[in-house]
C-alpha cells in the first residue's frame, strides 16, 4: 500500500473532526445511540477484514462478542474489575477464542464455514444460558454504570462515548496498518487465488489463521462496548440475529472498504430505530429485501456506491481514491463440487 | 426398557423431521451447489399459512394439502425471482442473499402475524399408542408415518419418473442436458419448489410440538444442517440417514447425560457439524472428492 493520499488524510481528519464535535450538538439520547455505533463499526471492521479481504465467511462473529461482552460483565460483576481493564482482557480472550477457531476454520472451506459459524450463531445464548454460575443464565449479570474520572468534566455518557470512539480509531488504525504491505497482500492472494498465492511462498495457515483471530478481536471489544453503555449483559444481547446484523453492516455499507465499517455501523444502529416506527417486524424485513437488492445492484455497498457515483463527476483520478475498493469482490476459496 | 424404546421413538419423530428438511437442503445443494439458509425459515412462513388457512375454518388436512402446494409455487418463484440472477455469482453473495431471504421471511411473518406464540392444531390422535404394553405418543408415529411417505413420494419422483430423470441430468450435468433439451433453469426451479414443499411438510409436523413462532426453526435448521453434514450434504439417503440417526442420538443425550440436558442439545448439533466437516468432509454417504490443483 502506498502511503496515504491526501485525500485520504483529509477524509479520516473530517471524520475524526465529526466523532469529537458530534455530542456538542446532538441531544444526549443519540450519544447513548453512537457509542453503540463504534462497537457495531469495530466488530463490522473484523468482519470485513476476515470475509471481506480474505474471503472466510463467519455468520457467527456474534460469538466473539458475546465472550467480549461477558468477560468484562463477569469480571466486572464478580472481581469489580473496572471496564478499562476488562475490555483489554476481552480482546485477550476473544483473540485467542479466534485463533483456535481459525485453526479449525482452515478445515472449513467456503460454504461449510458459513454452515458452521452459523451454528454457533444459533448455539451462543444456550451455552449462556447454561453455564448459570458464570454467566447468570437467563436472568443476565447487571454491571456498575460507568462513571467519568473527577478529573473529566464530562458526564458517564459523554465520557463512555469518547472512551469507545477513541478505542474504535486506535483499532481502525492499528488495522489499516496491519493490512497494509505484506499482511494484506497475502489475505487477498489467498481469497483470489489460493493455489498462485500459496505457489508464490504465502503460508495459508499462517494468514488465515492471524486473520481470524483479529477479526475476534476486534469482535470482542465490540461486545464489550456492547455490555457496558446498557451496563447489562444477557443472552439475549448475543442472539443469532446479531450475528446476521453484522454481516448486514458489512455488506450493506460496503465490504471491501474500511469506511464500509463506519456506515455499516450507522446504518445497523439507526436504520431498525427508523424503521421501527412503521412496525416490529419491519427492520428484518427492510434488511432482507436490501441486503438482495444491494447484492444484485449495488455489490459495494453503500460506500461503493457512493465512490462510483463521484468518480463519474470527476477527471480520471491517477489512481483509485481507495486501494482496497479496487480489488472486485473475488470467488471464495473452493469447496468441494456437486456436479462430476 | 419401556422409557427407553418411547425416547428412541420420539427420538425417531424428531429425527425424521430434521429428514425432511435436511432433505430440503440437499435438494437445493446437489441442484445448485448452494447451501440455502432462509429453508428454515421458508418452512416457518408456509406453515403460518397452514395456520391462517385453518383458521379461515378449512380442515386441518385440506389446509396441509394447499399448503404444500402453495410452498411449491412459491419456492419455484423465489428461484426465478431472486436465486436465478445470482446464481453463477460468487459464494459469498448467495450465502448473503439467502441470508437476506432469512431475514425477509422471519420479519415478514412477524409483520403479518406477530411475535406471540401461536398453538398450532396436531393432525393425529391424542390418545397414545399401545404396542407390546407400551404407550407411544400417536403425534410421534404420525410424523414418522408422513415423513416415511413423503421421502418414499420424493424418491420414487426421482427414480420412477421422466421429469425426475430430467431434474437429475439437469443437476449433474447441466450443459450436456441443455444439449439434450432439459430445460435447465425451469428444472432448478422446480427443485426449490419441492425443497419447499418438504419443508413446508417438516414445518407443519414440528409445530403442534414446539409451537408456532417466527423463530420456531432457527433451531431445527441447525440440526437439519447437522443430519445433512451427518449423512454427506450431497446424498439425499444420507440426509434421511442422518437425520434418523441425529433425532435418536440427540433425544438421549438430552434425557440420559444430566449435564447436556435440554440446553446443551444446539451444542452437540454443532459439535457434529464440525467433527464431521473436519474429521470426515463428505460424511456418512457422500462421495469423497478428490481436488486436482
Amino acid at each position: 500500500m502506498p502511503r496515504p493520499s491526501a485525500g485520504m488524510v483529509t477524509r479520516v481528519a473530517i471524520a475524526v473532526a465529526i466523532v469529537a464535535l458530534l455530542p456538542l450538538v446532538v441531544p444526549s439520547f443519540l450519544v447513548f445511540d453512537l457509542i453503540y455505533v463504534a462497537a457495531y463499526a469495530i466488530a463490522i471492521l473484523g468482519l470485513i477484514i476476515l470475509t471481506g479481504m480474505n474471503g472466510q465467511i463467519s455468520l457467527g462473529h456474534g460469538a466473539f462478542m458475546a465472550l467480549g461482552g461477558y468477560v468484562v460483565a463477569v469480571l466486572a460483576h464478580r472481581a469489580g474489575v473496572p471496564f478499562w481493564i476488562g475490555v483489554p482482557l476481552a480482546a485477550i480472550g476473544s483473540g485467542i477464542a479466534g485463533l483456535l477457531i481459525g485453526l479449525v476454520a482452515l478445515r472449513l472451506a467456503g460454504v461449510y464455514l458459513a454452515l458452521a459459524t452459523f451454528s454457533l450463531a444459533v448455539a451462543t445464548p444456550s451455552f449462556l444460558k447454561h453455564y448459570k454460575s458464570i454467566t447468570g443464565g437467563f436472568d443476565g449479570l447487571p454491571l456498575d454504570p460507568v462513571q467519568a474520572p473527577s478529573w473529566i468534566p464530562l458526564d458517564g455518557q459523554h465520557w463512555l462515548y469518547y472512551v469507545a470512539w477513541t478505542v474504535a480509531g486506535v483499532l481502525f488504525l492499528a488495522s489499516a496498518l496491519l493490512v497494509r504491505g505484506q499482511f494484506g497482500r497475502a489475505l487477498r492472494a489467498l481469497r483470489d487465488n489460493p493455489i498462485a498465492a500459496v505457489s508464490f511462498g504465502v503460508n495459508p495457515y499462517f494468514y488465515k489463521t492471524l486473520a481470524f483471530g483479529w477479526s475476534a478481536v476486534l469482535a470482542g471489544v465490540a461486545g464489550g462496548f456492547l455490555a457496558i453503555p446498557t451496563a447489562y449483559v444477557s443472552p439475549d444481547t448475543f442472539t443469532s440475529a446479531l450475528s446476521i446484523t453484522l454481516l448486514i453492516g458489512a455488506v450493506l455499507g460496503g465490504i471491501s472498504t474500511f469506511w464500509g465499517a463506519l456506515v455499516g455501523g450507522i446504518v445497523v444502529e439507526f436504520l431498525p430505530l427508523v424503521a421501527q416506527q412503521i412496525n416490529a417486524a419491519a427492520p428484518s424485513v427492510v434488511y432482507g429485501v436490501a441486503l438482495i437488492l444491494v447484492m444484485m445492484f449495488l455489490p459495494d455497498g453503500i460506500v461503493g456506491g457512493v465512490l462510483r457515483v463521484t468518480l463519474r463527476f470527476r477527471r480520471p483520478p491517477p489512481q483509485p481514491a481507495l486501494e482496497s475498493s479496487t480489488q472486485p469482490a473475488a470467488p471464495i476459496a473452493v469447496s468441494p463440487q456437486p456436479r462430476e | 426398557m419401556h422409557d427407553l424404546a418411547q425416547q428412541i421413538v420420539s427420538g425417531l419423530a424428531q429425527g425424521s423431521i430434521f429428514a425432511s428438511l435436511a432433505l430440503a437442503l440437499v435438494l437445493i445443494y446437489r441442484a445448485m451447489g448452494i447451501i440455502n439458509f432462509a429453508q428454515g425459515e421458508l418452512a416457518m412462513f408456509t406453515t403460518y399459512i397452514a395456520w391462517q388457512l385453518v383458521q379461515m375454518g378449512l380442515p386441518l388436512w385440506l389446509a396441509f394439502a394447499l399448503t404444500v402446494l402453495i410452498a411449491f409455487a412459491g419456492g419455484v418463484l423465489l428461484e426465478r425471482i431472486v436465486i436465478r440472477p445470482v446464481e453463477r455469482a460468487n459464494q459469498l453473495t448467495v450465502v448473503i442473499v439467502s441470508l437476506g431471504l432469512f431475514i425477509a421471511f422471519n420479519g415478514l411473518a412477524g409483520w403479518f402475524w406477530g411475535y406471540i406464540v401461536k398453538a398450532f392444531p396436531t393432525p393425529f390422535p391424542t390418545t397414545p399408542l399401545q404396542v407390546g404394553g407400551v404407550a407411544f405418543s400417536a403425534q410421534d408415529v404420525g410424523v414418522i408415518v408422513v415423513s416415511v411417505i413423503t421421502l418414499g413420494l420424493i424418491s420414487l419422483f426421482f427414480q420412477k419418473t421422466k421429469l425426475g430423470l430430467a431434474m437429475r441430468a439437469a443437476a449433474l450435468y447441466p450443459d450436456q442436458s441443455r444439449v439434450l433439451g432439459i430445460r435447465v433453469g425451469w428444472m432448478l426451479a422446480l427443485g426449490w419448489g419441492l425443497a419447499s414443499a418438504v419443508g413446508a411438510i417438516s414445518g407443519i409436523m414440528i409445530a403442534p410440538v414446539v409451537f408456532l413462532d417466527p423463530n420456531m426453526m432457527q433451531s431445527v435448521i441447525v440440526y437439519a444442517f447437522a443430519a445433512a453434514v451427518l449423512g454427506g450434504i450431497e446424498s439425499p439417503v444420507g440426509a434421511v440417514v442422518g437425520g434418523l440417526v441425529l433425532g435418536v442420538v440427540i433425544n438421549l443425550l438430552g434425557t440420559y447425560v444430566d449435564w447436556i440436558g435440554n440446553e446443551l442439545r444446539l451444542a452437540a448439533a454443532l459439535a457434529i457439524i464440525v467433527v464431521v466437516l473436519v474429521v470426515r468432509p463428505a460424511g456418512l454417504f457422500g462421495r469423497v472428492t478428490v481436488q486436482r490443483v
